[in-house]
């Protein structure tokens, strides 16, 4: 299993055919206090760079972008109850939804681990 | 100037400070050809409280008052007695002179009422959550229409034709510009509501059902039918109430299920002001409440663990949202909603349903009087303290001769829906607590002699 | 519900931030508690007497109320004493100098509330006979006739509830004017990325896509990159003149008439206009519409967030497109414009906006403002509030940023920025540390474009002491901001609440209140 990120702070793990996606800890600590998350719906299908999702804190709203294009299978439940599971656990609990991926090969555009921590450093 | 504070001693240590030679000289960035070279034209100079005073007098006097002659008009504004402390507390500058509670350590009294006011009105509406207020009622009532289609994610509208005329066009206006498609005819003397035929527009691209409670013309008819065929269909009920003090003698649109409950919150501790400024109620189910439009008010602790009040879910709103946000509204209607509250705590539950029940027997016994003049029928079976009487002939031109006989006998559909023929001879009557058993008579004999 | 008054008391689950020891009443002598009306009413109270109701037959058919609404009611001695200590925990104009900007907090006039409150416009029905109700037409025309001529447009829209619903109205009359020229390929709004919130909001209801044009170093909008962008898909563009940074766009007339001259429509937030009354006007500078915020350049009063009034002054090009209804003069009577006669000579109106008229009570309170203040009152208006800005600016650019200070005078505002405050204090900490000098804070974090923006708006109707006054504690509080004083992260000291925790709020939102669980009893 292999996890890349996206210029706009999501990150996303791949098993297989399909992948888990999210926010970093870096965006999780630029919003502060995570109040609520709105996941997408089972079935909804994207396209990479679609707003997938929302997250809000008390003073922004952001959009989550799909990192890849597919079918969402699942959106992470828990966080409708405890939406601070994303400053918590950002990378793990904290989720917001699965997607079957389309087209591997748009992964190639995103960045591993190492090019990321590069990428923040030089927020 | 009486409220200028500055002395031209002050404003020439104030120009020295700065560095500026005139007060031209902080204009420098007004081009000069946009520049005013003098007090604008036509407009006199400042005037004394007392010739101000004189001007607006006289103009004031221009008007029939309603409180001095019988008075009958309804159809969207109610005619209350407000209790004489209402408009005292509103006065204090403490609520008037503030502004919407940002900084929450010092706007606690704002927070702490707003707060009583949604839970007020989300009790009164039958709804679990109930926001700040809203501009008016008309306005309300097309935000929970975009609030449907948030919610769905359809975009057909039903509308019944008992909904306030106005607020059809409001939402006919606002349409235009957002795609709804809306469904509407204008209502029709013979039946008793459309709600039963509303059933068979409810399908599968329905966003929201929009009905009024009770209706334009006054009628009453239960919402759980609709209610129930919305839900069958994932579409939302939508109901109107433009007159709160009905929610003390009649069941609530909550209690039937309604989705979204929005309202018209004049009648309570406003007064009439010839059409504004008015409160918008709005109130829904607590699973909508992230959908809802306008400010919010929510219960909190502070850093010692006091109980406090903050607006909350703030990034529903345009400052945060821009052009995301559910809706582009900046204010409320605050010290109307202020004083919506304060009526409604005079009131209490005790009060609120006498003040009804009394609503009700004026309105049963002017119903009862006005039927018998000749040629005059009830169309009502249903009513709360406002029923439509068929006239036999057409309804407008014998409100203006009511009028030149000092009584203000309704309002005509033919004022209301212009161009209806089958409307024409429509009256509508409301019957508040304001009037007396003389107003009744007065209005029925000038009947009598306009009919005859 | 009842709870009884005297032995309610706030809660104090953490140790209270001063060193006396707590009252039994959670009181601070004038600093008085209290408790919500759930808590104190009883359904069985009420401070109202109703006549008792006639016996008559109910005509509820089978929908007569049968479940309690579950509403507190007071007696009169107790709504008064409850709203008066409620009241207590706000500031307000009344009390001092409340310096938000883009807010305009002015003294608000008392002749306005009492002109407000005759009968002849109080209590007087939307829908009476036109014959019956000349006088609260002729305020209506008379008001209108006013906003025209000092804004040296052509026609005005009076019925919008507030200045968001005015930026409505405008965006609208555009859409509309462009679909009546078969334009509806025009789909952007350009506005400028220092805008109020609303703008992109208001546009976006519309139908319309926003495109965010830069601002230049000396905080206006970059005259060169909106010109550049226009072409035949764009509608027009949103521009607050004065603008949010509190200084006048030199080039509107530039931009106006190239926006003219590419087939667009320019709309003007008129929330500023405060600063140019009487001064200038704003068509002279080819603005095709622009809201009116009565209750900010006009006082009427702003009553804890509302209600507002915003009137829309059209340019001639637009005036067709206004919306319904509005108030005519025919052979010195007055007729009121409605869907039944628009047909004759408005027939390309967008519609309504409203029920009824528009805010009538906002309308005799800012005719009564106009007439008060005259031509040459309203021209000491605009210059006294720019004096009393730039007086600030000046007073405190040593000790506070001021971003765009050594570009030249400010109009009615002034901008600081946190850039000199010490590492770890932010200008939120500067807002509360204000609270306990016994100010409101200024505008906070607006605009977008300065980083930790303070926006000062003194307004015309502050005293030079009151000034001094404020710039003392102002800069008292920044000083401290600068030099890292712990204690003012945990201000406000001595308001009636220390921060409210607004993540709390958000995240299990408590929007009513509910009868709180019955504590189990001990066994006895």
């Amino acid at each position: 299993m292999s996890r890349y990120f996206t210029q706009d702070h999501e990150w996303i793990d791949v098993d297989g055919e399909t992948g888990t996606v999210g926010i970093s800890d870096y965006a999780q600590s630029q919003l502060g206090d995570i109040v609520f998350v709105e996941v997408p719906e089972e079935g909804k299908s994207l396209s990479k760079g679609d707003d997938a999702a929302v997250v809000e804190s008390v003073k922004a709203a952001s959009d989550v972008y799909a990192p890849v294009s597919g079918t969402v299978i699942e959106g992470n439940v828990a966080l409708a109850d405890d939406s601070s599971l994303v400053n918590s656990d950002p990378e793990g609990e904290g989720w917001f939804f699965k997607i079957t991926l389309a087209d591997a090969s748009e992964l190639d555009q995103l960045m591993d681990e190492q090019a990321y921590a590069a990428f923040v450093e030089k927020l | 100037m009486r409220y200028l504070p500055l002395t031209e001693h002050d404003r020439r240590d104030m120009l020295s400070v700065i560095g500026a030679g005139s007060i031209d000289d902080l204009f420098v960035d007004v081009p000069e050809a946009a520049r005013l070279d003098g007090p604008v034209r036509d407009l006199p100079n400042h005037a004394s409280e007392l010739s101000v005073e004189r001007h607006m007098t006289a103009l004031a006097r221009k008007n029939t008052v309603a409180g001095e002659v019988p008075f009958f008009l309804g159809a969207g504004a109610y005619r209350h007695h407000v209790p004489a402390s209402v408009d005292h507390l509103i006065q204090r500058g403490e609520f008037l002179t503030a502004y919407t509670p940002y900084q929450p350590e010092i706007a606690q009294g704002t927070l702490q009422m707003l707060f009583e006011f949604q839970t007020q009105v989300a009790r009164l509406l039958g709804t679990d959550v109930a926001n700040a207020s809203m501009y008016d009622g008309s306005t309300a009532c097309w935000e929970a229409i975009g609030m449907a289609r948030r919610i769905t994610k359809r975009g057909e509208v039903v509308l019944s034709s008992g909904l306030h005329p106005h607020y059809v066009s409001v939402a006919q206006t606002m349409a235009k510009y957002t795609g709804d498609q809306l469904v509407y005819s204008t209502p029709n003397l013979d039946d008793a509501g459309d709600f039963a035929s509303l059933l068979d527009y409810v399908d599968g691209d329905t966003s929201c059902v929009v009905v009024q409670y009770p209706d334009i013309l006054g009628r009453i008819a239960d919402l759980k039918p609709l209610a129930d065929a919305c839900h069958a269909n994932k579409a939302l009920l939508i109901a109107v109430v433009t007159e709160p003090v009905a929610l003390g003698a009649i069941r609530s649109p909550g209690e039937m299920d309604a989705d979204i409950v929005v309202g018209e919150g004049q009648s309570l501790g406003v007064g009439l002001q010839f059409g504004g400024p008015y409160v918008g109620l709005f109130g829904c189910k607590e699973k909508y409440v992230r959908q809802m439009p306008g400010r919010l008010c929510g219960e909190t602790v502070d850093a010692d663990g006091r109980r406090g009040f903050v607006l909350t879910l703030s990034t529903r709103e345009q400052h945060i949202r821009r052009e995301k946000a559910t809706s582009n509204i900046c204010t409320n209607s605050g010290l109307c909603a202020l004083a919506f509250s304060i009526h409604m705590t005079l009131l209490g539950e005790a009060g609120l349903r006498q003040l009804a029940a009394t609503n009700h027997a004026n309105a049963v016994a002017a119903a009862e009087r006005l039927a018998q003049v000749p040629g005059v029928n009830l169309v009502n079976d249903t009513f709360f303290n406002e029923f439509t009487l068929d006239l036999g002939r057409e309804a407008r031109p014998i409100v203006r001769a009511l009028a030149e006989r000092g009584v203000l006998a309704g309002v005509s559909l033919g004022r209301l829906y212009p161009g209806e023929d089958e409307l024409a001879n429509g009256l509508i009557v409301a019957v508040t607590e304001t009037v007396t058993r003389e107003d009744i008579d007065a209005l029925a004999t000038a009947l009598e002699e306009v009919l005859a | 519900m009842s709870i009884n008054q005297s032995g309610w008391r706030p809660e104090m689950t953490v140790k209270g931030t001063d060193t006396a020891a707590p009252t039994f009443t959670g009181n601070k002598a004038l600093m008085l508690e209290e408790a919500l009306i759930f808590e104190i009413g009883s359904s069985e109270t009420t401070g109202v007497e109703v006549a008792e109701p006639v016996a008559a037959t109910s005509r509820f058919g089978d929908l007569a109320r049968t479940a309690p609404i579950g509403l507190p009611g007071l007696s009169e001695p107790e709504t008064v004493r409850h709203y008066t200590r409620l009241s207590r925990q706000n500031y307000a104009i009344d009390l001092g100098l409340f310096p938000l900007g883009s807010c305009t907090m002015k003294h608000n006039p008392r002749l306005n509330e009492k002109m407000a409150r005759l009968s002849g416009f109080a209590d007087v029905h939307p829908l009476q006979p036109i014959d019956t109700v000349q006088g609260a037409l002729g305020v209506i025309h008379q008001l209108a006739h006013w906003l025209v001529t000092l804004t040296g447009m052509h026609s005005v829209a009076m019925s919008p509830k507030a200045g968001a619903h005015g930026e409505l109205c405008g965006i609208l009359a555009i859409k509309a004017a462009l679909e009546a020229k078969g334009e509806g390929q025009r789909r952007i709004i350009l506005v400028p990325e220092s805008a109020h919130g609303t703008n992109p909001a208001t546009a976006a209801f519309a139908g319309f896509a926003v495109e965010d044009i830069p601002a230049t170093a000396d905080g206006r909008v970059d005259t060169n990159a909106l010109i550049a962008r226009l072409g035949p898909d764009v509608a027009g563009v949103m521009i607050t003149n004065p603008n949010t940074c509190g200084l006048f766009e030199r080039d509107l007339k530039t931009i106006s008439d190239a926006v003219h001259a590419a087939g667009g429509y320019v709309y003007c937030d008129g929330a500023n206009f405060n600063a140019i009354v009487g001064r200038v006007r704003p068509g002279d500078l080819g603005v095709d519409a622009m809201h009116i915020n009565l209750h900010k350049t006009f006082s009427t009063p702003h009553g804890g967030g509302g209600p507002g009034s915003g009137p829309v002054v059209f340019s001639e090009r637009l005036t067709a497109f206004a919306p319904l209804p509005f108030v005519e003069e025919q052979d010195g009577r007055f007729e009121l414009v409605e869907e039944e006669n628009a047909g004759e000579h408005h027939a390309q109106s967008f519609g309504r906006m409203v029920a009824f008229h528009g805010q009538m009570g906002m309308f005799t309170r800012a005719l009564t403002y106009i007439l008060s203040h005259g031509a040459d009152g309203l021209r000491q208006v605009a210059e006294d509030a720019v004096l009393n800005a730039n007086y600030v600016l000046r007073s405190l650019e040593d000790v506070l940023d001021a971003p765009f200070g050594k570009a030249g005078p400010c109009m009615h505002e002034a901008l600081f920025s946190d850039a000199n405050l010490a590492d770890g204090f932010s200008t939120l900490d500067v807002a509360k540390g204000l609270i306990d000098e016994g100010f409101h804070p200024m505008t906070v974090y607006f605009p977008l474009v300065v980083h930790g923006a303070m926006l000062v708006e003194p307004t015309e109707t502050e005293s030079k002491a009151a000034l001094d006054q404020f710039i003392g504690a102002l800069r008292s509080v920044a000083e401290r901001a600068k030099a890292g004083d712990a204690g003012l992260k945990s201000a406000p000291h001595f308001a009636p609440r220390a921060r409210l925790d607004e993540t709390l709020a958000a995240r299990k939102p408590k929007l009513v209140w509910k009868e709180p669980a019955p504590v189990a009893q001990a066994a006895e």
